[in-house]
């Protein structure tokens, strides 16, 4: 052990200079045998990538350092509760135990409870994208000297709190809200309509929280489009529907795609907003989680259904990005 | 300038932006199969035109007719017109053969007959055989061709080119620039073409329209324009010229006399309307400035200098010339090139001056 190791440390400076020498040689062959300007360049950063290798590591350590710290080991952890025995009173005792897996496989409540979960998000992520699109249109092609207001009216409901944004469709949607008691004191109703704790207003207030995320991503890709494109398409004969759809909406594609991933994972992932906008059977998966964790104390189902959370909605985001060819999409684009 | 119908007319056409008056009461003929170059300085709106005329920019006075056919209401899908942008702008999603047939399909030609027309357009723009690749495949010259075979298998009207080969590198833009006016020639396409590149411009064009600051200077067949300079600007802003200012102190059938500001008179041929003590700025080529060795030549408009610094350029050398008269002087170098210090004698024939007024526009002619 220990011969090896000094041997290591003797060899480790003999072979770096081997590999300069090598390096160096590679460089004055090569350029023997094409020295232009040009290709002197390109030599130089072949043989630079080699010394340089080290330092997208070094700027990605830190990234990567807090990732592992914050996300990959407590996600480990996570995984190993769900091994745990539940003892009850929200106490667990480490164990091998298949108990809780077995329980999620068998158990229909919770296959409704994904099921709810891929509708309801579904359902959100249409609507964000049929909404959103026209808005990004619109900032996209905006003449208006300040687009970056228009941006900043978008991003400006993230300055308060998202509790509040969702409890304000209290005040809207209520029995006591704006709408019931407008109608009311027009004399069009004398009972207020329910409009709260129903799935239509879960999707609201998911709308509501999504669709920045929805434009954002929309307007990145139109804004990056040249304009031109547009006027080739015009001039080779389309009207200003066909020139969109032939030119401006394939083109876009990748960010309306990009836009309805982040807002499906967004949504089938959250819990705050059926918490309070949901009545008792619109609960999405997150909520199974929140009351086996919170509300029985079950860590170690929590910990199951998270896992199961998590392995879904990661699939689903490789499965998406693989057929949908993102990658190659942008690659198209980028000349 | 070759005669016949003219396939775009504008009349008194004025275009802007927003506020912006970017061209102003533009007059601009185009005979049909002619090529006619617009050229002028970064911003001058020489874009502008293309697209008014593609209809992508609306006109804000004025007509714009195309085949007889007052276009100004006509949307742009409706005009026959052949754009090729500064940035090729082809369809990034688009294979190369979708990209050329884009404008056919919504022409309704059917299938076969597209397949055809764009594999004869590939051809003619000597790139057989690329139709399943996309733009992002091919180099830059190959997406310029692309671009040329999209708008010229439409047929357009006419074609308009819209620095086509600024994106290319010297040698590639070279070539292009040929294969460019062979292609024009082939088709016989009416063909307008911008560029800020004047030799280009004198190369390829039948008749090149000089424009500044929203307005044409000087439109005419490259020699004339170059010969006659309509105007300051036109004389400063093609080739390189001597602007010399003096006063008209003689006037004769033969022409007129200047002394000039900087010593020495110089006889003008071309002076007619030059009254006697008015102000002018004579205009002389650098290339028709002759340096002699001392006591060459005999006849007029001959003067005494010393070479004050030449610089050499292949075949031709650039000389300052001080002395009697200060010029610049490009002239071939056939037998010897002067050096620094050098006595010479410069002649200057009388039919090479052209003569400014004070408002910088040629007097006479
Ligand atoms: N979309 C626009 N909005 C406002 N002003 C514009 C716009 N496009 C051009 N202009 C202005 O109109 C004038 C003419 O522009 P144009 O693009 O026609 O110039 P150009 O002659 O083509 O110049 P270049 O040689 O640089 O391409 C310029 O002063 C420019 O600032
Ligand atoms: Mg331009």
């Amino acid at each position: 052990m220990r011969v090896t190791r000094a041997l290591n440390e003797k060899s480790l400076p003999i072979i770096r200079y081997q590999q300069l020498n090598c390096i160096a040689d590679r460089f004055a062959a090569r350029i023997a045998n094409n020295a232009s300007p040009k290709n002197i360049k390109n030599i130089m950063s072949d043989a630079l990538t080699v010394a340089e290798r080290r330092r997208p590591w070094l700027l990605l350590a830190p990234t990567l350092i807090t990732l592992a710290v914050l996300m990959v080991i407590p996600m480990i952890i996570m995984f190993t509760y769900s091994f745990h025995v539940y003892l009850g009173n929200g106490r667990d005792q480490p164990d091998f135990y298949l108990g809780n897996w077995a329980e999620f496989f068998t158990d229909g409540y919770y296959h409704y409870g994904i099921w709810q979960t891929a509708r309801i998000a579904a359902i959100t992520t249409v609507m964000c994208a049929l909404m959103g699109y026209p808005a990004a249109y619109c900032i996209a092609m905006s003449r208006f000297r300040r687009k970056w207001m228009l941006l900043l009216l978008l991003i400006l409901p993230f300055w308060i709190s998202f509790i509040i944004r969702t409890l304000s469709w209290i005040h809207i949607l209520g029995e006591q809200g704006a709408i019931n008691a407008t109608l009311r004191w027009l004399g069009l109703i004398s009972e207020p309509i329910p409009m709260l704790y129903n799935e239509g207003s879960v999707i609201m207030g998911m709308i509501h929280f999504l669709l920045p995320y929805m434009i954002l991503n929309v307007y990145v890709s139109l804004e990056g489009i040249d304009r031109n494109l547009v006027s080739a398409a015009r001039t080779l004969g389309c009207t200003a529907w066909q020139a969109f759809r032939e030119v401006t909406l394939p083109l876009s594609l990748p960010g309306l795609a990009a836009g309805c991933l982040l807002c499906f994972v967004l949504a089938a992932g959250s819990y705050v907003t059926p918490l309070i906008l949901g009545g008792p059977s619109n609960f999405l998966f997150g909520n199974l989680v929140f009351d086996a964790v919170m509300a029985e104390l079950n860590w170690p189902m929590g910990a199951t259904l998270s896992m199961v959370l998590l392995i879904l909605l990661g699939a689903i985001a490789a499965i998406y990005s693989r057929y949908m060819g993102l990658s190659r999409i942008y690659k198209g684009l980028s000349r | 300038m070759t005669q016949g119908e003219p396939t775009v007319e504008l009349r008194r056409v004025t275009l802007g932006y927003g506020g912006f008056i970017a061209v102003k009461d533009v007059d601009l003929t185009v005979p049909t199969g002619t090529f006619v170059t617009l050229l002028g300085p970064s911003g001058c709106g020489k874009t502008t035109i293309l697209r008014a005329i593609a209809g992508l920019v609306p006109a804000l006075g004025g007509e714009i007719i195309i085949k007889g056919r007052r276009v100004n209401d006509v949307p742009i899908h409706k005009r026959n017109i052949g754009l090729v942008f500064q940035n090729y702008a082809l369809f990034p999603h688009k294979t190369v053969f979708d990209n050329v047939a884009f404008g056919l399909k919504y022409r309704g030609v059917d299938k076969a007959a597209i397949e055809k027309r764009v594999k004869r357009a590939l051809d003619v723009v000597r790139l057989p055989g690329v139709e399943s690749k996309l733009p992002s495949e091919l180099s830059g010259g190959q997406q310029q061709r692309i671009a040329l075979a999209r708008a010229v298998v439409i047929e357009p009207d006419v074609l308009l080119l819209d620095e086509p080969l600024s994106a290319l590198d010297a040698n590639l833009r070279e070539e292009m620039r040929v294969e460019l006016k062979s292609i024009q020639r082939t088709l016989g396409i009416t063909t307008i073409f911008v560029t800020h590149d004047q030799e280009e411009a004198l190369a390829l064009s039948d008749c090149v329209v000089v424009m500044d600051h929203g307005r044409i200077e000087q439109a005419g067949a490259p020699e004339e324009v170059y010969r006659w300079p309509a105007s300051r600007f036109v004389a400063d802003f093609l080739g390189q010229s001597n602007l010399l200012p003096g006063q008209i102190i003689d006037v004769a059938n033969s022409g007129a006399t200047v002394r000039l500001s900087g010593g020495g008179e110089i006889l003008v041929r071309n002076g007619a309307g030059a009254q006697l003590g008015q102000a002018v700025e004579t205009v002389i080529r650098a290339h028709r400035v002759m340096v002699r060795p001392p006591g060459h030549e005999t006849g007029p408009n001959l003067f005494d200098g010393r070479v004050q610094s030449v610089a050499y350029l292949g075949g031709m050398a650039a000389y300052v010339i001080e002395g009697e008269i200060g010029v610049h002087a490009i002239n071939t170098i056939d037998r010897q090139i002067f050096r620094e210090g050098d006595r010479v004698q410069v002649s200057i024939a009388p039919e090479d001056c052209v003569l400014l007024d004070d408002k910088g526009l040629r007097i006479g002619h």
